[in-house]
């Protein structure tokens, strides 16, 4: 059991006119090597829960615990667990501030206190892990394009080697083509080296494509918490949050109104293209025999 | 931690005072601050107190809040009373060592912790019902006469809510970075005054970067707009007077001359 919080609840400005519950008794485990997407309406609280899982933000009450450890019990070291949970932020890329790419992924790394080969050695792999080339390195980051910025931010969180990853809409503002690299990136990430993922996104087709299991807040609450399949199926009761389901499963359920037998766990394209094929197949094939 | 600091403190509820034009608050507060150092005895402060009392209730802000601002100046108070209660000429009462508290002392210094107190927690009220832009507003309309010898009243009013609109802004973005850098194990509290400067630079830096970036985008956001300055510019909540200023400003006369009147009456 990687991460596992207790009845989180956590009150901005506590005490005055501005009070505001942003999480109320939030509970939930991630089990090692789970790649789960975090989704809710803006304002749901997902970004302060997030903020929690590292320790950045103590919980008003409740409990989180690490491989078994309270994180704000006494003795325990919230610098290395940041190391352990890397959290990446949204727009990480404002964060950069060193002269040269390299420079910039060592700094993490190099917070953490390990040797000066060490530390090259961590930046160099995880400069390759986001797809930045050697030819990069030395240029100062502020030159590179919006897409590879990020992706050097990334990588100055993935430096550290944590063994949990927290994305905060990593694609945000990005075009589809580095979208979906820098997703398929931390999709290998997760599938070679066994990172726990979480991924918090707007994109209900990312879910769909890369999630394990979704977890949904709506006002500071867990609203609901399953395999993507199992969640899109309350899409009325997501979009009465503000969310909703994959567009293509809005065209199977659409299609099944009709009268055609397609499924109701269509959740990817791929998957309502093979369900359609099958459809089709069955239909045409006593035709297509006739034919011949 | 940062989110904390208050600056143009804004107290969000409803009341007569947070509906009342900012130019009655802003006479209101001078008035009140002439009023405490035209008085010069035990009543002329009795009515200030009403006066106070009933403003602070009227805005509906927890008088803790009023409180708060008196932190800032307990130093300032500290050493003003101090000086008063020993410095002052006059009758002697007792003695502590070389310093001597004369009669005089012990009423200067009262009055002078008195008139302190009261102007803080005077002008706060009115910041705690204003809002930084409605008080330029406010501003800007009260001292527009200086336009006409040639003082950018407009220029600087507008430059005075833009800047007091980027501080949320650019506390919560410092906020973000620090946390994004502790994110990366960066250490803020630890280490020799020279690591620690160090330290700053990754918050810096982002932080330099970021209010350029705005300061480029909001300039951009306002030539689109065709911004040119204050000539001819309407306002979409221009300020009118209403029945409630004419009564402020009489209960601000009234209150003016009973002060007066204390002073000749005694």
């Amino acid at each position: 059991m990687a991460i596992r919080a207790e009845h989180l609840t956590y009150i901005y400005n506590p005490g005055t006119a501005l009070e505001q519950k942003a999480l109320d008794a939030v509970s939930f485990e991630i089990p090692d090597g789970q790649f789960v997407g975090l989704i809710g309406h803006t304002g749901s609280g997902k970004s302060t829960l997030i903020q929690h899982l590292n320790g950045l933000v103590k919980p008003t009450s409740g409990v989180i615990y690490y491989n078994e450890e309270d994180i704000h019990g006494e003795g325990y070291s919230l610098r290395q667990l940041r190391g352990r949970v890397g959290l990446v932020f949204q727009y990480p890329e404002h964060q950069l501030f060193e002269v040269d790419v390299l420079s910039d992924v060592c700094y993490g790394p190099r917070n953490l206190g390990l040797s000066q080969e060490e530390v090259m050695e961590r930046a160099k792999e995880a400069l390759l892990a986001v797809g930045m080339k050697e030819k990069y390195w030395e240029q100062s980051p502020f030159e590179l394009s919006g897409g590879q910025k990020r992706r050097v931010a990334i990588a100055g969180v993935l430096a550290m080697k944590p063994e949990v990853l927290i994305l905060d809409e990593p694609t945000a503002g990005l075009d589809p083509r580095g979208r979906d690299e820098i997703l398929d990136e931390v999709w290998k990430l997760h599938r070679e080296k066994g990172l726990t993922v979480i991924l918090v996104s707007h994109s209900m087709e990312d879910m769909a494509r890369y999630a394990d299991r979704l977890i949904v807040m709506n006002h500071g609450r867990k609203a609901f918490d399953g395999p993507p399949k199992e969640v899109f199926e309350h899409y009325r009761e997501l979009e009465a949050m503000g969310l909703a389901a994959p567009q293509v499963t809005y065209i199977a359920n659409r299609l099944r109104e009709q009268g055609i037998e397609i499924g109701n766990d269509i959740t990817t394209v791929e998957e309502a293209r093979d369900a359609i094929l099958r459809l089709a197949g069955k239909q045409l094939s006593p035709e297509g025999a006739a034919d011949q | 931690m940062i989110r904390e600091i208050t600056i143009g403190q804004y107290y969000p509820v409803d009341s007569v005072l947070h509906r009342m034009d900012p130019r009655t608050k802003l006479f209101g507060t001078m008035v009140f601050i002439i009023s405490l150092f035209l008085a010069d005895n035990i009543w002329g402060y009795l009515i200030a107190t009403l006066f106070l009392a009933v403003a602070i209730r009227t805005s509906r802000v927890p008088f803790s809040f009023m409180v708060r601002g008196l932190r800032a100046i307990l130093f300032l108070l500290l050493i003003s009373v101090s000086f008063n209660l020993f410095l002052t000429d006059g009758q002697e009462l007792f003695r502590l060592g070389f310093l001597k508290v004369t009669r005089e002392g012990l009423r200067m210094a009262g009055f002078m912790a008195v008139r302190l107190i009261y102007l803080v927690v005077g002008s706060s009220i009115m910041t705690l019902t204003t809002t930084p832009n409605q008080l330029t507003d406010g501003l800007e309309k009260s001292l527009g006469f200086l336009k006409r010898v040639g003082v950018p009243i407009h220029e600087i009013s507008m430059m005075m809510s833009i800047a007091l609109r980027f501080i949320p802004i650019l506390v919560e973005e410092t906020d973000k970075i620090m946390k994004a850098q502790m994110a990366r194990g960066a250490d803020f509290e630890s280490g020799n005054l020279i690591q620690r400067a160090r330290s700053m630079v990754p918050i810096l830096v982002p932080l330099f970067i970021s209010a350029f970036r705005r300061a480029t985008d909001l300039a951009m956001a306002m030539e689109a707009r065709c911004y040119h300055g204050g000539e001819g510019r309407t306002k979409m909540k221009p300020l009118r007077y209403a029945v409630r200023d004419y009564t402020a400003y009489l209960i601000y006369g009234a209150y003016l001359c009973l002060i007066a009147a204390t002073k000749v009456a005694i």
